[in-house]
């Protein structure tokens, strides 16, 4: 049985971590790649590498870091920030990433899943969806959250599934930050419409909200989030263990 | 020395570097030369079977990895590489692979439940079905990682399985001739144990 992924996310700006992390036993803690060597002996399955930097030579440190991650981390690696063309797919994977994340990209261009996709493999091109309750209705905002696009957020997945992408990151707004679980209503919704994994994100505060995500819906595949594995507030370590323990199918 | 076989397909960055990790000397190569002076051989591959299944032939690269299994050399395909060294592949018609191990590639469509997701990706756990020299280092509930849509199938050479309602088969192996269906690679540790064992099998 496949088991379900915990998935550190960090947030990399000109080649260095964002949003200070405090972890005892690293010599540097802003370093991307030494943050994912840790997470990596954690246990952690699979880590995200949000790229936020505007200018090409913070690009440049982000490819860098990357590959180095690469070279001494040998677990899945996902990568967003700035997707907008296949070219930069190209420039992330030949880096050494295995999936590339889309969201506004995507937005801006749907023939952008399609092409990725023929191109590399649907299980390569993850679309991330960042998810909003609207007078009663999920809508898709782009710009990081700030911006309504005004579409429909399950039908919106549900085209991109046809267009190839392999996977779905549901980030809910409405959860986001606050600490009192996962978008359970949310997540239950895109997962009964899409037969591809899909990632929960948005609300972890604690170990017991990925126990309840992981019942609640055995069709969500993995659980991601920052600082409150950042911050050391959930341990990866202790997490897994609580799940193996309430029977969740997990990676030891 | 250990020659990764580069015939147009795959990233073979995580692979190379991950030799790197365990201490072990790897080059990316398609010199017949090189490979024939290697101490063992990694077939990569990724994508569709056709495809590089053409490749391979056209690159030469298939007389060149036929000629060593023959003289001996350890010989590991990984994911498509190992799907190439079987017999034959049904993915989208019918398409010769390297037959060095005996068994086809079917869709595991074939056999797993319907409400289940394709491609089958993740970490699953292995569950071993018969002694590999591959599995020194391997406890019992380890987790190695997949990301495939196709399996073999009529394997009588099956060494570890994973379970996705069906067995699905994890790892082959025939005499000097091995095969991981999951990343050895993208497996943590317990990956990388498996590619040192490989280093070790004399």
């Amino acid at each position: 049985m496949i088991t379900k992924r915990i998935i550190p996310c960090l947030d990399v700006k000109n080649g260095r971590v964002v949003k200070g992390v405090n972890f005892e036993g690293l010599s540097d803690v802003a370093s991307p790649v030494e943050l994912a060597e840790y997470y990596s002996s954690c246990g952690a399955d699979e880590l995200v590498f949000y790229d936020i930097t505007a200018s090409a030579e913070g690009r440049a440190l982000f490819t860098d870091i990357l590959t180095e991650t690469a070279r001494r981390v040998f677990i899945p690696l996902t990568v967003g920030g700035g997707i907008n063309t296949v070219a930069d797919f190209d420039r992330v994977l030949k880096c050494g990433a295995d999936k590339v994340s889309v969201n506004s990209g995507a937005i801006r261009n749907p023939q952008l899943v399609y092409e990725a996709a023929k191109i590399y493999g649907d299980q390569c091109v993850v679309l991330s969806a960042d998810i909003k309750r609207v007078d009663g209705v999920f809508r898709v905002f782009s710009k990081g959250g700030r911006e309504n696009t005004g579409m429909e957020a399950i039908s919106w997945i549900k085209s991109c599934v046809d267009n190839g992408a392999g996977e779905i990151v549901v980030n809910s707004i409405d959860t986001d930050g606050v600490k009192q679980g996962f978008d359970i209503e949310m997540l239950k919704a895109v997962s009964d419409a899409v037969n591809v994994p899909v990632i929960a994100s948005g609300g972890a505060g604690k170990i017991e909200d990925f126990l309840t995500l992981f019942k609640a819906l055995p069709k969500v595949d993995a659980g991601l989030a920052a600082s409150i594995f950042h911050f050391g507030e959930v341990k990866i370590a202790d997490l897994k263990a609580e799940m193996a323990k309430a029977g969740i199918p997990t990676r030891l | 020395m250990i020659a990764i076989i580069d015939y147009g397909v795959g990233n073979l960055f995580s692979l190379k570097s991950s030799f790197a990790a365990i201490g072990k000397e790897a080059v990316v190569t398609s010199d017949p030369d090189v490979i024939s002076k290697s101490d063992r051989i990694i077939l990569p591959g990724v994508g569709a079977f056709e495809d590089a299944a053409k490749k391979l032939r056209d690159s030469g690269m298939a007389d060149v990895v036929k000629r060593e299994a023959a003289l001996g050399k350890p010989v590991m395909g990984i994911c498509l590489g190992m799907q190439l060294l079987l017999d034959k592949s049904y993915e989208y018609g019918e398409h010769e692979g390297l037959g060095l191990i005996h068994g086809n590639v079917k869709p595991i469509s074939d056999v797993i439940d319907k409400d289940l997701k394709i491609p089958h990706i993740g970490w699953n756990r292995l569950i071993i079905k018969k002694q590999s020299p591959l599995f020194k280092y391997l406890s019992d509930g380890d987790c190695v990682y997949f990301v495939h849509s196709y399996y073999a199938a009529d394997c009588d050479d099956v060494t570890a399985t994973a379970e996705y309602s069906a067995e699905l088969t994890a790892s082959i192996e025939s005499g000097n001739v091995y095969g991981c269906q999951f990343h050895p690679e993208k497996s943590g540790t317990v990956g990388l144990n498996i590619l040192k064992a490989f280093c070790e099998i004399l």
